[in-house]
């Protein structure tokens, strides 16, 4: 029991949290900015999944992980374009278009692994690390805030980046009014679908991305890979108030729980049924916030609803 | 929400053939998505370097092609059956149920504890009291988003999704120590459940056991439930406008948690058959929780789709994407392409499906000579 409240090992695993945290980070800041618009994209996991199976085969392939993860971003953004005409241009009811999504990446990238690579062959992850060089002089500290790839200070830097862009650029004027009231802003001349589409693109390019990062944290692909953290990214996106900064509270918190968990599990503090309950708490606090968010802040107006000049 | 295409007709009680017809009107645009869908798929069995034509012939030989198949494909259909008419009720009360995942474990998880507690129960009773079981354990894991929704404003979309979650660690939980087969190794299954409980196979010589005559069973009653009961037609009012039925006096919230009841209440059912119908006679959560539930609770939806939202056509729908599945690993036994292709199609045929909806609604008012009566209004 005492071994795992050693400094060494709380530094450990709440790095190893934060690491876990970027996939769910990526994807529901991504999904944020979609919601914001007005569009819910209920097939994150499949973009995720699709994103993954990129960057693990391209990272297979070509031996570079840098590679892969652009590969990632790639496939995102097409998926992107597709869930925009499916949703934007023919108005497809947007959770069920989602499984739709969810299926198709299930599905595919099953197929992909199987048919392309077979038995799991593993992948060397990213290891660009900029700031290890602090880590060696400051002690536990600088193992846990410079221990990390480049990917997950990307990861945590896009949080501001995207606050600044929803509350202080035109272009998130734009995604506010489209997502609040579709009607008003094209009244003013604001181009309802463009800005939907380019909300919906940043979105899947992250949950691509966030795939990405998965796989090549992973250093491996199988068969539901993101088993589930796709559509949890979704939950973390109500979770936070559709606000970068809770967002990214949620993503650490699904991120240290399960790394907690793990090595909890690991050093046999805990046996494997209490870890799936354990692992069951932060679903659990989600619908929990969910109760009290729903009561105290609306979601975008328009969300789900798509945009007709006639209605 | 989903766009109904209910008109004033369908409350009114007494025969009417414009019922009848509404789902065959709309047919030509869903048959258009599979067709869509199979050439997206013969593109994808061309990249793979296989005949697309003796692919598809493949799959349609292994899912029709003689008594054993059509049994295979009767028996891959039952949760889809299942999961598909709960998805109709809910759909239909403008209720999205994604928890089908999590009905279908809570299900199959209160129908396990039944046969473990009562095995010596005789099996004319203890089957049909671990179908209810199933029934009362998804129905519970519906009805909480349920209710959440109805009284508290939570969006039903993210908490079903949630139970999914909840459900797959609780089925986990479960198998990693209460439930685990005592003295074998940690595998996460039960032992073998009760003989009294097993599904009695059907006469014939094939695998079909009763768990299909149980999806027929449950898929009339939604359909008397829907269409044949004033409960259903105030599920129904609720999906269509719930403020006007507010203001007729309807209690939104009840139906509402209801809807979401009766849907797990269905899914629940399908896990009670997965368990009581598989060859092993177990709960295995080995591989997690898609792999007990074959994606039954997703895929539930694409039928529920396909069949209109009515429960009798989404058992055709069903008994034809039972066929995909059935199929699906002759496809990969003859042209070396995994089944897997036939998830990724269902995915697209969803695709589709939902995005000609506006079309399709097009094509049913035509059908209906409705179209006049909309511009004037």
């Amino acid at each position: 029991m005492n071994d795992f409240f050693t400094v060494a090992i709380i530094t450990a695993t709440l790095a190893s949290g934060i690491r876990l945290a970027v996939p769910f980070l990526l994807a529901a800041l991504g999904e944020a900015v979609g919601q914001r618009a007005g569009v819910l994209n209920l097939g994150v996991e499949g973009v995720m999944l699709i994103g993954a199976f990129a960057a693990y085969y391209t990272a297979l392939e070509s031996g570079s992980a840098a590679f892969g993860l652009l590969m990632g971003l790639v496939v995102g953004m097409v998926m992107g374009l597709i869930y925009a005409f499916i949703t934007v241009v023919m108005h497809a009811e947007q959770g069920i278009s989602g499984i739709g999504i969810y299926l198709f990446g299930l599905g595919f990238t099953d197929l992909l692994f199987q048919k392309q690579v077979g038995t799991p062959r593993p992948i060397s992850g990213l290891q660009t690390k900029p700031f290890d060089w602090l880590a060696d002089d400051t002690g536990r500290a600088g193992e846990l805030l410079f221990s990390h790839t480049i990917l997950t200070y990307v990861a945590f830097l896009l949080v501001p980046v995207i606050y600044f862009l929803i509350t202080r650029t035109t272009f998130g004027l734009n995604v506010r009014a489209v997502g609040e009231n579709p009607q008003a802003a094209d009244t003013l001349g604001v181009s309802v679908n463009g800005i939907r589409t380019a909300a919906i693109v940043i979105g899947n390019t992250m949950a691509g991305l966030a795939g990405a990062a998965l796989a090549l944290e992973i250093g491996i692909f199988q068969q539901n890979l993101t088993a589930g953290r796709g559509f949890i990214a979704i939950a973390l996106v109500y979770f936070g108030a559709w606000r970068p900064v809770g967002v990214m509270a949620g993503s650490l918190l699904f991120g240290i729980v399960s790394s907690t968990v793990l090595q909890l599990q690991v050093q046999d503090v805990i046996s494997g049924s209490v870890a799936s309950i354990a692992n069951m708490a932060p679903a659990v606090l989600t619908v929990i916030v969910l109760v009290v968010v729903s009561r105290r802040i609306g979601q975008p107006a328009a969300l789900t609803r798509p945009f007709t000049r006639d209605s | 929400m989903l766009k109904m295409t209910d008109n004033q007709q369908r409350f009114s009680s007494g025969f009417d053939i414009g019922r009848l017809l509404r789902p065959f009107a709309g047919l030509a645009v869903p048959a258009g998505a599979v067709i869509a869908a199979l050439a997206v798929g013969a593109i994808l069995l061309g990249v793979f370097g296989a005949n697309p034509l003796t692919g598809y012939r493949e799959l349609f030989t292994g899912a029709f092609g003689g008594p054993d198949e059509l049994a295979a494909t009767a028996l891959k259909s039952i949760p889809l059956m299942l999961v598909g008419v709960g998805i109709c009720i809910a759909f239909r009360t403008g209720v999205i149920n994604i928890g089908g995942e999590g009905q279908i474990i809570m299900g199959a998880i209160l129908a396990t504890l039944v046969a473990l507690a009562l095995p010596d129960v005789p099996r004319p009773i203890l089957v049909p009291l671990v179908m209810i079981a199933g029934g009362i354990g998804g129905g519970i894991w519906g009805a909480i988003p349920g209710a959440l929704k109805a009284y508290s404003g939570v969006n039903e979309i993210l908490s079903t999704i949630m139970m999914n979650i909840i459900a797959g660690f609780f089925m986990s939980f479960l198998l990693e120590d209460w439930l685990i087969e005592p003295g074998a190794i940690r595998i996460q299954q039960t032992k073998r459940l009760s003989h009294n409980a097993d599904l009695p196979i059907l006469p014939g010589g094939t695998r079909l056991h009763l768990g299909i005559v149980v999806a027929l069973i449950v898929a009339f009653l939604g359909y008397l439930l829907l269409f044949r009961s004033s409960l259903g037609m105030r599920l129904r009012a609720v999906g269509h406008n719930p403020h006007a039925s507010r203001a007729a006096g309807m209690k939104v919230e009840l139906s509402i948690t209801q809807a979401l009841a009766f849907s797990g209440a269905c899914a629940g059912i399908a896990g009670a058959v997965l368990v009581f119908g598989s060859e092993s006679h177990r709960l295995i959560g080995e591989g997690g929780p898609l792999a007990f539930t074959q994606s039954a609770g997703f895929n539930g939806i694409v039928t529920a789709l396909f069949g209109g939202l009515h429960p009798l056509f989404t058992v055709l729908s069903s008994y034809l994407f039972g066929g995909m599945l059935a199929g699906g690993i002759s496809l990969q036994r003859a042209v070396q392409v995994p089944q897997a292709l036939v998830i990724a199609l269902n995915g697209v045929v969803v695709v589709f499906v939902v995005g000609s909806l506006k079309l399709r609604t097009r094509v049913q008012r035509w059908a209906e000579g409705d179209i006049q009566m909309e511009d004037r209004a």
